[in-house]
């Protein structure tokens, strides 16, 4: 049995654990609150941007001529796949997850017999993948610095996607985001924006006769790579979200946890206590009964 | 008949404004300005840098928008945009900061004539603010 010296040492040791683990979580509740409001705010903006696009896609007749971002290079070889991850570790599952499903991906892309490309955004997704898919990733970028999430930065991500895409170096685009449903379940998402897919363009867009101006090829072109930045923002924002209630949920474990070991150990400390002062007393009866 | 629509801006982060008893929005669409009253077809355009003018029962406003894409559909006229900035109580430092960048850019020979020419509207938008 340890000391009770050493007991002592190890219950403070989980306290101060425990201050710790307590204060993350205090910190990532206030956090949620205002990722989870920035997501909610920001959903407009994302759901405008998609109509407007259904509409305009719905009203194209000639597909051959449509967009390259909208109707793809007509290829599927090479594949990018941006991974979002988080900046910041001790957050539970979280990065774990978009690293899973993102791995899932890859497997079923090079089992294909395709070319993989990736980009990571946050450093979390890079350390994790490093090791495995080191010599695909071909960019990795991370907003450290920036404290909240901003269009700008998506921004960045989206102009160096469609970039890429002028130059041909790829198909296809996957992004990997975790989607906040609450503080308990985020979702893992992957979501494909180039070739854009438009699910129920048909059901309502048929009727709607719009007057364009400039030209409807040259506002799509012009939307489309704004549409792509903007998914990408919103990819952010969920993912600010996740990762706040992520760390939450995981920290508020742990204060638990700590919790269940400091009683533990205070049981187990008063019971070596008392075994000690049972033990002299013993010595000094006997002692007293030999004379 | 009322001769009022509702009005909706948003950004990136967040629903910017929203107005049901708007009667017309002057916008700076990429070709020339719009003015867009009750029952317009429905139209979706593009913005250049330039002031949105809103008049409305409630009173009129006046903002700057760097760019943006409009649809306006069964009296309902929506306004997406990445910046948008309230005239009244406008920042003159901000401004300057968008006008130098825009500067540094027009400098920077490598664009094409039609940013260029964004870029050029730009300038003089920021500069008749200022």
């Amino acid at each position: 049995m340890a000391s009770l010296d050493d007991l002592k040492k190890r219950i403070s040791s989980v306290k101060s654990t425990q201050k710790i683990t307590k204060a993350m979580k205090m910190v990532a509740a206030a956090k949620l609150r205002r990722a989870q409001e920035s997501a909610e705010k920001g959903r407009p903006y994302s759901d405008k941007m998609n109509n407007i696009i259904l509409n305009l896609s719905g009203g194209i007749s000639d597909i051959e001529n449509a967009p390259k971002l909208l109707s793809g290079t007509g290829e599927d070889k090479i594949h990018l796949c941006v991974v979002m991850t988080s900046d910041r570790g001790l957050c539970g599952g979280f990065n774990t997850n978009i690293i899973k499903k993102a791995k899932l991906y890859f497997q079923k892309i090079l089992d294909e017999g395709k070319t993989l490309k990736i980009i990571t955004v946050g450093t979390k997704g890079y350390d994790q993948l490093k090791r495995v898919y080191g010599d695909n990733i071909i960019e990795r970028i991370s907003f450290k610095d920036s404290k909240n999430v901003n269009y700008f930065d998506a921004d960045k991500v989206g102009k160096t996607v469609i970039e890429k895409f002028e130059n041909k170096e790829f198909d296809v685009c996957v992004i990997f985001y975790n989607q906040f449903k609450n503080v308990i379940t985020q979702i893992p998402q992957e979501q494909q924006i180039i070739p854009l897919k438009t699910t129920d363009e048909e059901t309502n867009s048929s009727d709607d006769n719009y007057e364009f101006e400039p030209e409807e090829d040259e506002i799509l072109s012009n939307l489309l790579p704004k549409n792509i930045s903007t998914q990408i923002f919103k990819a952010m924002l969920e993912n600010s979200a996740s990762e706040q209630g992520s760390r939450m949920s995981a920290m508020d474990n742990a204060t638990r946890n700590a919790g269940e070991m400091v009683d533990k150990l205070t049981i187990e400390y008063n019971r070596s206590r008392q075994a000690a002062i049972t033990k002299e007393l013993i010595e000094i009866i006997s002692g007293a009964e030999s004379l | 008949m009322s001769e009022e629509y509702s009005l909706e801006i948003v950004n990136p982060e967040k629903s910017f404004l929203l107005k049901d008893d708007v009667t017309e929005v002057v916008v700076p669409a990429y070709e020339g300005e719009i003015g867009i009253l009750k029952d317009h077809i429905s139209i979706i355009s593009f913005l250049k840098p330039g002031i949105i003018k809103v008049f409305s029962k409630s009173g009129d406003d006046s903002y700057y928008v760097n760019d943006g894409i409009i649809e306006f559909k069964n009296n309902n006229l929506s306004i997406l945009t990445s910046l948008i900035l309230n005239l009244k109580d406008i920042d003159k430092g901000k401004i300057s900061e968008i006008q130098k960048s825009a500067e540094e850019e027009l400098g920077n020979s490598e664009i094409s004539d039609q940013e260029k020419y964004l870029l050029d509207q730009k300038i003089e938008v920021l500069k008749s603010i200022n």
